[in-house]
């Protein structure tokens, strides 16, 4: 047993391992601030997809379409190297967050997921039936309070599975990143691969990191759909 | 800004190159979405009969290509593959140096992402279909092969049509990844360019447009099949 955890300690998959957990920060470091901006814009742009005014849900369609029909690789390549070619973003006070592959990364995880998650919130806003809306009408609820109170919940965790796909897409699309001189786990695992010439090891070293996160991931879902779906537990006995 | 003139055809612009490009995506695209398609099929088969390991071995290929960034997929095969194959070689007794071509490369590791999705878009479509219809077609006195392709085969395809448009716009868009593997494909082609020009931003937003132009088009495509195959239903 001993022999067997020098060996292990010592293997080059095990250091690659520790190698890879170092970019583990930065790789939340994307998700920590991208996911909640990303998920109020998400509702907030469902809520003017749905809405009757044409001013307003004609460009966020517009916006959605646009951004689910080019791969993430062009919207991230766009904001770091496009909008940096571009005299007057150059000498505006947003240079100082965009010449930062980091921002440009949060920027463009956040404008993907808005796109998706909206469309997915839409989904769930528009499942609502009318009679759950009349009778919140009939108890004299205003606006905001129908939409507090009965759209939103409603809504919320009845997409929340497939808002869960979304998130662990989000955990994959963090890696795209590193194509951006970025150095989170994909980054570190490709300078690994760069310095030992042993491929394997140093992208399963990542991998096995990426399924741990989305394991994560999925068990939090999991754990948010079942505190509020409380009429679909299943008792125990 | 925007440099209209870089993008006309012949010795002065880039618009040949680009055509060629996106045809090379296009060809891509097809290649694995169709080599996928046949891996999935493989994989619910795996799922579906009642052999443990086979079903272990299909959850095993699915949880983790899915769960794992596509990127990290393609660069696993990229540097990896050509390790896999001549150490395949050396067991026929050939031990020369194998490298295999970066479409071949782009194509497989695609398919090998698309598989997993469309396992599940076939999975799903098959569990849609009443088993009443089996029996009834045994009833008739068909055999495996003609339930198989008269009975199943048209419904499944009806069923797993909607799904696999999705599929197909998701491996549309990974193509972009593979032109980490130098693949001169639509995202490699604007690399070149803008590197060559000093004008990322002309060549982003036209790899951006060519991109839209190819998953709406075909996003069409499929709505037209889609009706085609529900004919009987409306």
């Amino acid at each position: 047993m001993q022999n067997f955890l020098d060996y292990f300690s010592q293997s080059l998959l095990f250091r690659n391992f520790i190698e890879v957990l170092m970019g583990l920060d930065n790789t939340l470091l994307l998700l920590i601030i991208s996911l909640p901006i990303g998920f109020i814009l998400s509702l907030v742009f469902a809520l003017g997809r749905v809405s009757k005014n044409k001013i307003l849900s004609k460009p966020i369609a517009g916006y959605i379409f646009v951004i689910r029909g080019t791969p993430l690789l062009v919207q991230i390549y766009l904001i770091y190297f496009g909008l940096g070619s571009i005299e007057f973003i150059r000498e505006s006070f947003l240079w100082i967050l965009l010449k930062e592959p980091f921002w440009c990364g949060v920027l463009a995880l956040t404008i993907n997921t808005v796109a998706y998650g909206s469309e997915i919130f839409r989904g769930g806003i528009q499942s609502v039936t009318k009679g759950q809306i009349e009778s919140g009408l009939s108890l004299g609820f205003n606006k905001f309070m129908l939409l507090r109170k009965i759209i939103l919940p409603i809504a919320l965790r009845k997409v929340l599975p497939s808002y869960g796909n979304e998130l662990i897409l989000m955990v994959k699309a963090t890696s795209l990143v590193s194509l951006t001189t970025y150095m989170e786990m994909t980054g570190i695992a490709r300078k690994i691969m760069a310095k030992t010439f042993a491929p394997v090891e140093a992208f399963v070293a990542a991998g096995i990191l990426y399924l741990f996160l989305n394991f994560l991931m999925v068990q939090f879902v999991k754990y948010l759909e079942w505190k509020y779906n409380p009429h679909l537990r299943v008792e125990q006995n | 800004m925007f440099k209209f003139e870089k993008l006309v055809f012949g010795d002065l612009g880039w618009g040949d190159e680009f055509l060629f490009a996106t045809l090379m995506t296009i060809t891509v695209s097809i290649l694995s979405m169709g080599l996928g398609l046949c891996l999935a099929i493989v994989t619910v088969w795996a799922k579906l009969i009642t052999n443990k390991i086979t079903r272990i071995v299909a959850n095993f290929y699915t949880t983790v290509v899915r769960g794992v960034p596509e990127l990290l997929v393609i660069y696993l095969i990229f540097f990896g593959g050509n390790t896999v194959v001549m150490s395949i070689a050396k067991l026929f007794g050939y031990n020369g140096y194998i490298e295999l071509n970066a479409l071949t490369i782009g194509t497989i590791a695609i398919a090998f992402i698309s598989a997993t999705y469309s396992s599940e878009v076939l999975r799903a479509a098959y569990l849609a279909i009443n088993k009443g219809q089996i029996e009834a077609a045994k009833a008739l006195g068909l055999n495996k092969f003609q339930i198989f392709f008269k009975v199943m085969g048209p419904q499944i395809l009806r069923h797993a049509l909607p799904g696999i448009g999705n599929v197909w716009q998701i491996t549309l868009k990974d193509t972009s990844l593979i032109s980490v593997t130098g693949l001169v494909e639509i995202m490699r082609q604007t690399r070149i360019a803008s590197n060559v020009e000093h004008s990322p931003l002309t060549f982003l937003v036209t790899a951006a447009l060519l991109y839209l132009f190819l998953t709406t088009f075909s996003g069409k495509f499929f709505k037209v099949l889609e009706l085609n195959f529900s004919k009987g239903y409306n």
